[in-house]
């Protein structure tokens, strides 16, 4: 028994206040262990501030836009030529008639102002307007026919390349290799700007336009987008609250312990871990071809929305009704309440801070959802707002998260900026309804 | 009339059941509400109930049914010959339904009369004409058959949509009607109501198991249908992935499969590090006011949209690692890499580690941490040589869960992964994933037929048995591991 203290090499030699080498191995290897767990963490806070610093660096033009300020003489003879202004006949003119007169006017304001660049032709000046412009002012013209042979100072959109050029997109360099857009015309930009007739200004067309096609990034909006997304969410309000809530209150209060009802909390607890595609492949096959529900609806989507989000909204609903005190049900089944309204007067209204706080967490993750609307046909190009509702719930419409994968898949450049600006806008959203979220629990949360 | 109108009417008939049977039990006492067997709102929300509930499931019985008839009935009218090549049935009959539709709006716009709608002729009207007018674009042009289809489609509609108001509406009065001449003092309306009620919690806990259910029947047929194409072994075990629309596609899984093993193994090797040390940091050495800043800023990662990460792959790590690595490097130019997308699918799981990692470092019982640091081992030994052990199974369940999630992760994939389907090692070449080939296979025009569009319903079963087994295997593991401490 000796022997257990005979190892030399273990004992200590020498002073306590030197430390000796093993243990300054020892405290150095938890200095280290100390610095990786530190450095974790920072990875990690790193990592969210460059995503928003990338996301908010590249989105943020999209809320200003280069705009044109020029007067434009509505020249009757193009727009009108019967000079009756009869409004059906104003139909008849396209917007290429309406181009005609647009292009006419801007030509005659760099005439006279006598900023015309050599060796750019009428084309190309033109080419600087946005495709998008003429429909403007074509529908101007049809909401106020009395326009007509004025000259009115109007704002217009400027090409997505002269915008482009303003905000670093485009360079000189670039203007070269770039057949929609040359050197000369960027020249000419630069003039215009100086005289004012150039400006870049908020951007309201991006958050109530809708999308445009490819050639026209510089019109492009999020407003079918922000409906859509609003009417599911609508949707999914409407179904999963009650739903969720009731769900939660059998479980919870009425349901017996059994074989049964193992099963289906098991079964939430797996819902809530199912990859969110596969309830987008449930809604393709059974709301779109079994029930034939149109595509692209928020109908459908704000179905598939709803039964993603309900198990995710099960699980903290019945936290909340857990939290409230056996006591207070005691109480009152005590002055002969029966269960039922134990649990429906006094013990959901108890609840109801947890519940709701659950439900908005539970209709934030499902505004940001993207992947099942892929799926039902949310993809597709739609220019038309929806309807009102009822109706629009039918309609054809976009999502905002949707619409980001949607700019993200267009060849011009413009978009990955409008793509960036939408999900700035999507994580406005966010994070307004997660601040809701914590400030009503801050509020009324109860601790008993 | 519109099912919106008939719901709207049964709700204003059962407000109207709740005020006049509340007022029939309280008359019935003499307005002295102590001589009733419940209180008094029992009466009105009875006779509500018996409006709504029986007229609602009415509802939704007749909408399938008139669904199901008219898709039968219509159906008979096309023939063969109308199907025209590369069309099939279903996509006829939504021809149908359009233009069926397109007549309805131009009666309802007053451009047509119901009369002058039957009396329309596909071989002398320019049918396409017309609706353009109203607003309805049609695509081809409309086959006599077509037209009659939809003629008796929108017929059969129109008068179906009558008898359901009819038929709804009168078992709305009947119930009505019934409980109201049963509503008095002494009716038990308390015990009816909350019967109603119980049965009503029930129906909306089944909901989640009838959504697994249409999961997996739904998945599970279509399978069906694409094996009865494609033969199963090519399928789990070829290694080649190329669908061809025309016919002759090679659509064996393993490619994908790999990609996805590829992309979720980076990512777990980013996250699970990371997230583990940060949830040891976190719970063991940082102050309270670090971690009152640290944590939150680590679950916002778990909050922030799938599709988010989507663009800061595509924008900033994908150029970012193709420019600074790839290239100087010679493996690759592609900017969309299974590098890209698992290094950014790693920082959106490090929140699933280090918060549930958090919770169970947390529930190792403090005496374990105080007998091994009262031996004289460092904080760093006692966590590695008896918090982790005691942790163990916990955390592996932790990294389980975040694994299926990677799995079935998708918008990161679609946009910085890429979409070729490559049995490659290089991390920085473009390769695909299931989640990835299931978009693709099922957006855009797709023909339910054919056995590429099918493969996506085969991928999403396999898609779901794989992270189903991950989740139930995780589950399982952290139940089993808190019932010891607890």
């Amino acid at each position: 028994m000796t022997d257990a203290t005979a190892n030399a090499s273990a004992r200590r030699t020498g002073s306590l206040l030197v430390p000796d080498a093993r243990t300054r191995r020892r405290n150095a290897a938890e200095a280290r262990f100390k610095i990786y767990g530190l450095a974790a963490t920072l990875v990690g806070m790193v990592a969210l501030v460059m995503l928003l610093i990338s996301i908010f660096s590249s989105g943020t033009g999209a809320f200003f836009q280069t705009f044109l300020h020029i007067p434009v003489t509505l020249d009757a003879a193009v727009l009108d030529k019967s000079g009756n202004r009869d409004p059906a006949e104003m139909q008849k003119v396209t917007t290429i008639g309406y181009a005609k007169v647009l292009n006419a006017s801007l030509q005659k304001v760099l005439d006279d102002k006598g900023m015309a660049v050599a060796g750019l032709t009428d084309k190309d000046v033109a080419d600087m307007i946005s495709k998008e412009a003429p429909a403007q002012i074509r529908n101007m013209v049809l909401a106020n026919p009395a326009l007509i042979g004025q000259t009115v100072d109007m704002t217009i959109l400027a090409n997505g390349r002269i915008d482009g050029y303003f905000k670093g997109r485009v360079s000189m360099e670039s203007a070269q290799l770039d057949k929609n857009v040359s050197p000369r015309q960027l020249e000419l930009a630069d003039k215009m700007r100086a005289a004012g007739m150039l400006t870049t200004d908020f951007n309201w067309g991006f958050l109530t336009s809708g999308d445009s096609s490819d050639q026209r990034p510089e019109s492009a909006g999020l407003g079918v987008a922000i409906i859509g997304s609003l009417y599911m969410m609508i949707v999914v309000l409407v179904l999963s609250l009650p739903i969720g809530v009731a769900a939660s209150i059998y479980l919870e209060e009425f349901a017996p312990k059994n074989r049964w009802t193992d099963l289906i909390e098991v079964n939430i607890a797996n819902l809530a871990a199912v990859p969110s595609i596969v309830f987008g492949i449930l809604g393709l096959a059974v709301f779109i071809n079994f029930a034939g529900l149109p595509q692209s609806a928020p109908i459908v989507g704000g179905l598939v929305l709803t039964l993603m989000t309900l198990p995710r909204i099960i699980i903290p609903a019945r936290a909340a009704l857990k939290a409230v005190p056996p006591s207070i049900r005691d109480a009152a089944l005590g002055v002969g309440a029966s269960k039922m309204q134990s649990v429906f007067d006094h013990v959901l209204p108890l609840a109801a801070p947890g519940i709701l706080t659950g439900m908005i967490i539970g209709l934030a993750q499902a505004l940001g959802e993207t992947a099942p609307l892929l799926l039902i046909g949310m993809v597709a190009f739609v220019r038309e707002f929806p309807g009102a509702p009822p109706q629009g719930f039918f309609d054809p419409a976009s999502a905002l998260p949707v619409q980001v994968y949607n700019w993200t898949q267009r060849s011009d450049p413009a978009f990955v900026e409008r793509a960036s600006g939408a999900v700035i806008v999507l994580l406005v959203f966010l994070l307004i309804m997660n601040a809701v979220a914590i400030i009503l629990r801050r509020r009324f949360e109860r601790r008993w | 009339m519109s099912v919106f109108w008939t719901i709207l009417i049964v709700l204003a008939l059962a407000a109207l059941g709740y005020i006049l049977g509340r007022q029939k039990a309280l008359n019935s006492v003499g307005g002295d509400s102590r001589r009733m067997h419940s209180l008094p709102r029992y009466y009105g929300w009875n006779v509500a109930i018996f409006t709504m509930v029986p007229a609602f499931l009415v509802l939704i019985a007749w909408m399938f049914a008139q669904a199901e008839y008219v898709e039968r009935h219509v159906t008979s009218m096309i023939e063969p010959a109308d199907i025209g090549e590369g069309s099939n049935l279903s996509l006829v009959m939504a021809d149908v339904r359009r233009l069926a539709s397109g007549l309805e709006t131009a009666i309802s716009t007053g451009a047509m009369t119901a009369d002058q709608v039957m009396a329309l002729d596909a071989s002398k009207d320019d049918i396409r004409g017309m609706l353009g007018k109203v607003g309805v674009a049609f695509g081809s042009d409309v086959t006599p058959h077509i037209l009659a289809a939809a003629q008796n489609y929108r017929e059969i509609v129109s008068a179906a949509s009558v008898y359901r108001a009819i038929a709804v509406l009168a078992v709305a009065l009947i119930g009505f009607a019934y409980a109201y001449a049963q509503t008095n003092g002494s009716f038990w309306a308390r015990n009816r109501v909350e019967q109603v009620t119980l049965g009503l919690l029930i129906l909306c806990s089944m909901i989640a198991i009838a959504t697994t259910v249409g999961i997996i029947l739904s998945m599970v047929f279509e399978t069906g249908h694409f094996f009865g194409q494609y033969s199963w072994t090519e399928f789990f075990f070829g290694t080649t992935w190329s669908p061809n629309f025309h016919g002759n596609s090679q659509l064996g899984m393993l490619p994908l499969l790999w990609g996805t093993l590829y992309v979720s193994a980076i990512a777990l090797a980013v996250a699970v590090p990371i997230g583990l040390f940060a949830a040891i940091y976190m719970s063991e050495y940082a102050s309270p006011r670090f971690r009152s800043i640290a944590k939150p800023a680590i679950e916002v990662l778990a909050g922030i949209p799938t599709i988010v990460y989507g663009l800061f792959a595509l924008i900033t790590v994908g150029p970012l690692l193709r420019d600074w690595l790839a290239q100087p490097l010679g493996l690759g130019n592609s900017g969309s890499s299974v590098m890209t997308a698992g290094l950014v699918m790693g920082v959106m799981i490090i929140p699933f580690v280090s918060s549930l990692s958090d919770d169970i470092i947390n529930a190792v019982p403090q005496s374990l941490r105080d007998g091994s640091l009262g031996l004289g081992a460092t904080p760093s030994e006692t966590i590695r040589q008896v918090v982790l052990p005691a942790a163990l199974p916990g955390i592996v369940g932790a990294v389980l869960l975040a694994a299926s999630r990677a799995i079935g992760e998708t918008m990161i994939v679609v946009l910085g992964a890429g979409a070729a389907a490559k049995l490659s090692l290089n991390p920085f070449e473009a390769m695909t994933t299931i989640t990835v080939k299931i978009v693709s296979q099922l957006t855009g025009d797709t023909d339910f037929a054919a056995p590429e569009t099918l493969v996506a319903f085969a991928l999403g079963l396999t898609l779901f048995v794989i992270t189903l087994g991950l989740n139930i295997l995780a589950l399982y593991i952290v139940r089993k591991y808190r019932e010891q401490y607890e």
